[in-house]
């Protein structure tokens, strides 16, 4: 470090600052560059025909009306896209086991979930598109639709896929310690209980868009995407259309909402940028609701088994769970659709003390949609089911939620360490999460109140959640399993002439906020006025090479390039500005965009010495070699994951006549490390609990038995409102991960990862003195009056 | 091909002479024949609210709404609330306190948030929440939202 103040404390920090985005304003005019903003010369439009039946073969496929239809450029069939895309198969190596077939981007002879493609038409516009895709004349012959995973499992069940001889995709297990023993030990209580987590989806507000344009002089691909990791779709279109992966270009603006939906292959993007190469011409393609909630990817559907054995003192002696989960019909590529699966059993009980622990997940072929990894992959299940059984265990004792956590949580003085499912674990801070937390809520005089308000009838509960989030991943995570998914990320930083700063990251911005973070650390570390920065993100031909934005890394690993970067930059020139002032580096510093001495006198501005570079090096030493950019990149190295914590609580009111539950209040205590900017992370946490909130009372994808998503429409497919959200009451405690300088851990999946359980939770206080219980989400009205036994 | 047939309406202050097809929508029509893409489609169906624009003087959901039957009326999209100052203060609340992430629900938001203020709403937090509840947003948890709202009503805003 250059000069005697931290980074953190010199006069330009913005690190730790509320800083407002300047990419708000913008929007806020009605300025945003959403993908379906562009409109391009001879673009065309794509309009897909979706399957109508969730199994089926298809035995004769008619186009020859719709090729003639008013406006039609071209229709696709799968088979004709056979010569021109190489199938894919998401699996990873690290998953050992896990099995998926080749997948064409539209289908070929057989259809196995409503609502994937089975034809595409290319017209001068989308409604004459869809005009044609209806006189597109299909015959099914059905067959019969796998919705139920645990039925799929059956010996005698039919096969997804011939190739494999059941429906079983990937299977893993972990056994520590001696469960069996411990649910023997004498004096232990034992919990078990079945818990069903329903499929929900993204429902981002943009839907999912796609602008294909290639050049075929060039032999370039240049793709408007939605999404999150530009790197990871150039490999992606480069390999599966056959074009040097130099040639493919990924542009990402401004991304309206993704957690995690808009980071997958789906197959008709890539047919999109198909029929762009072939027809040569931009194809551009918009999700519409409808095929948003049939094609989109779907998140949880787990049904778990599981029991925890606690001791007279309230100490976990074992804790065991079976989980089946239903992922459609082929492992989403290239991330898989294992990995939620995985991380329950990674993630169910971190944050305990826990010695005897023994898991079984199976994940499992169907006919729905497909599944695969959403906002807070895995970690609403695995909160809920060991918190879940921690307070229905501390009922079953006796003893307060609160007391049973603090005897089991790991000590906030005993890290470096591992959790029971072998995850390395440091820098976690439950205890201190967890006092906070009853401060802030008040605990002790809302307990009063409960017991009052229970005497006049009205049925309120207070649940908690102690959680571990997984953040700034490593290559362990996706690289080590052989998908092209970048875990470092770089940064550029250059001076302009005009003594403003250029800066380029590899990590993606969908409106958390990256941009105005990563221009904060710019200006803070190297010295100038943040209105002084211009940032780049989302595009593969102008940033450095990275992974993008996802598992919570954007601040945390794509931030600490950034700082390195700018570290760099400072020391190049002030090298430069050292032999213009005869003076030495480490007497030099810069701030506020001035050359200065360490006591802050200013001796020459930026912009003169970016001039004198630029214009005018005549006027330096022969031998001085100025560089007025850095790169720098970074990867975290000594983990596989930087896990963070929080503490979380609600207050929610059940009303026993009509099964609703209205959530009251909601609190969060999040350790993410070093708070970069409060105002962008307490909104990020607030989005992600109001996530949490829809999961657990409101959103599931509904299916009939053979397969039919009966609820795909935003008027039948309930999200959470502003009238029906709490207000969410934000605090942090501050233990910044030692593996970096900046020591920001991820914020932005936690609360769509803890506030699940903390509403079961409540809702289960609240039933309590009635002795009924639920352990279903979401926690509708009717299941709650079933829980009941009122219906 | 669908019917076509001309409209002369005024948008954000502008005469505007087209000829639509009659089954375009609204917002469909302002974004991709005036440019305006302010304006965004969340469902199509009327349920988000991020399309949510001015109509003679009523905020409508331009996705319920044809392109011909706004023949000869005034619409104001986000981009002319903007240009003319009407959302300034809104605008500034919605930036101070990050009342919006990705800003795709931000001019629908926006279009509500306004015709509260302007009918005179009160600073009153589950009223602005209960006013708000056909405007979906996946991102913000809507806090922000009801804090920049209210912000402006107590006069909280300098813009
Ligand atoms: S697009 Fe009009 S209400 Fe959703
Ligand atoms: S800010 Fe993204 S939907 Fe509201």
């Amino acid at each position: 470090m250059t000069g005697p103040l931290t980074i953190f404390d010199k006069p330009n920090s913005y690190i730790g600052k509320t800083v407002p985005r300047p990419d708000a304003r913008r929007l806020a005019e009605g300025r945003g560059r959403f993908v379906d903003d562009k409109q391009l010369p001879r673009m065309v439009h794509a309009a897909f025909l979706r399957s109508p039946y969730a199994h089926a073969k298809i035995t004769k496929l008619d186009a020859s009306d719709a090729a003639t239809s008013a406006g039609v450029v071209a229709v696709f069939t799968g088979a004709d896209l056979v010569p021109h895309v190489e199938p894919y198969v998401g699996v990873l190596t690290h998953l050992a086991g896990l099995r998926s077939p080749p997948q064409h981007p539209i289908a070929v002879d057989r259809v196995r979930w409503q609502g994937e493609p089975v034809a595409m038409v290319v017209a001068t516009s989308r409604a004459a598109a869809e005009d044609a895709a209806e006189k597109i004349i299909v015959d099914y012959e059905e067959l019969p639709a796998l919705t139920d995973p645990e039925a799929a499992l059956a010996p005698d069940a039919p096969r997804l896929h011939a190739e494999f001889d059941s429906n079983l995709a990937w299977e893993r297990t972990v056994d520590v310690g001696d469960v069996d023993a411990a649910f023997q030990l004498d004096g232990v209580t034992t919990v078990e209980r079945e818990f069903r987590f329903g499929r929900h989806t993204g429902v981002t507000l943009e839907a999912r868009t796609a602008l294909a344009e290639y050049d075929p002089a060039e032999d370039r691909l240049t793709f408007h995407y939605s999404g999150q990791a530009p790197h990871m779709m150039q490999f992606i279109f480069a390999k599966h259309l056959g074009l040097p992966e130099e040639n493919v270009r990924i542009v990402a603006e401004d991304v309206g909402g993704s957690f995690g939906i808009k980071i997958h292959t789906y197959g008709d993007e890539v047919a999109t940028a198909a029929a762009a190469k072939l027809l040569k011409r931009p194809v551009k393609f918009v999700a519409d609701r409808n095929e948003s909630f049939v094609s989109d990817i779907h998140a949880r559907d787990h049904i778990i088994r599981a029991r925890m054995a606690v001791t007279g003192e309230g100490m976990i002696a074992a804790l065991e769970f079976d989980d089946i989960t239903g992922i459609g019909p082929y492992s989403m590529y290239p991330r898989t659709s294992a990995i939620e699966a995985n991380q329950v059993l990674n993630l169910t009980g971190a944050p305990y003390e826990i010695e005897n622990y023994r898991a079984r997940a199976r994940v499992v072929f169907q006919n729905k949609n497909m599944m695969c990894q959403y906002r807070a992959v895995g970690h609403p299940i695995a909160m809920a089911v060991c918190d879940g059984l921690l307070e229905d265990a501390a009922a079953a004792i006796g003893m307060d939620p609160v007391e049973m956590r603090r005897r089991n949580l790991m000590g906030d003085d005993s890290y470096p360490r591992a959790s029971a499912a072998g995850m390395k674990l440091d820098d976690l801070s439950h205890h201190k999460a967890i006092v906070k937390l009853t401060e802030l809520m008040g605990y002790d005089a809302l307990r009063d109140d409960q017991a009052k308000l229970r005497d006049a009838g009205v049925y309120r509960g207070i649940g908690f959640c102690s959680m571990v989030e997984v953040t700034n991943p490593s290559p362990m995570f996706y690289g080590v399993g052989g998908a092209p998914i970048a875990s470092q990320d770089g940064a550029t930083v250059r001076l302009d002439a005009g003594g403003g700063l250029q800066i380029a990251s590899s990590v993606t911005e969908q409106g958390q906020g990256t941009n105005t973070i990563l221009a904060q650390i710019a200006a803070g570390v190297f010295g100038v006025d943040i209105d002084r920065v211009r940032v780049k993100t989302g595009d593969t031909e102008a940033t450095p090479y990275g992974g993008g934005t996802w598992a919570s890394r954007g601040a945390g690993i794509g931030g600490e390039a950034m700082l390195q970067a700018a570290v760099a930059l400072k020391d190049q020139v002030l090298e430069v500005a050292a032999a213009i002032l005869q003076s030495s580096p480490d007497k030099l510093d810069i701030r506020d965009g001035h050359v200065t001495d360490l006591d802050g006198a200013e001796r020459m501005s930026l912009m003169d010495l970016a001039r004198t570079v630029y214009y005018r090096g005549n006027e330096l030493p022969p031998d001085l070699k100025p560089e007025l950019i850095a790169t720098r990149h970074y990867r975290v190295t000594e983990f596989p994951f930087v896990f963070t914590n929080g503490a979380m609580a609600a207050h929610v009111e059940v009303d026993t006549e009509t099964g609703i539950v209205r959530v009251l209040d909601f609190w969060a205590v999040e350790d993410c490390g070093r708070v970069l900017n409060p105002l962008l992370v307490d909104e990020q946490i607030r989005g992600g609990v109001v996530q949490g909130i829809g999961g657990a009372l409101f959103e599931e994808c509904l299916y009939s038995e053979d397969g039919q998503m009966l609820n795909a429409s935003m008027a039948d497919y309930l999200v959470p409102m502003a009238a029906e959200m709490p207000d969410i009451h934000v605090a942090h405690i501050e233990t910044p991960t030692k593996t970096s300088v900046l020591g920001a851990k991820g914020a932005g999946e936690a609360g769509t990862g803890g506030a699940p359980a903390a509403v079961m939770n409540a809702v289960n206080d609240a039933l309590r003195p009635l002795g009924a219980s639920i352990w279903q989400m979401p926690m509708t009205p009717e299941r709650v009056l079933k829980a009941l036994g009122v219906v | 091909m669908s019917k076509m047939q001309s409209v002369s309406l005024t948008v954000n202050g502008e005469a505007v002479t087209a000829t639509v097809s009659v089954r375009k929508h609204l917002v469909d029509f302002l974004r991709e024949d005036l440019g305006l893409t302010g304006s965004h489609v969340g469902c199509e169906h009327g349920v988000c609210g991020a399309c949510t624009l001015e109509v003679n003087g009523a905020m409508v959901r331009g996705c319920l709404m044809l392109a011909v039957q706004a023949d000869g009326a005034t619409v104001t999209t986000v981009e002319g609330l903007a240009d003319s100052g009407r959302s300034d203060a809104i605008r500034a609340a919605f930036a101070e306190r990050n009342a919006l992430q990705c800003g795709y629900c931000t001019p629908g938001m926006l279009a509500s948030a306004l015709e509260y203020v302007e009918a005179g709403g009160t600073a009153d937090r589950d009223a602005i929440r209960a006013h708000l509840s056909g405007n979906y947003c996946r991102c913000t948890g809507y806090q922000s939202i009801v804090e920049a709202i209210s912000d402006v009503i107590s006069g909280e805003v300098d813009a």
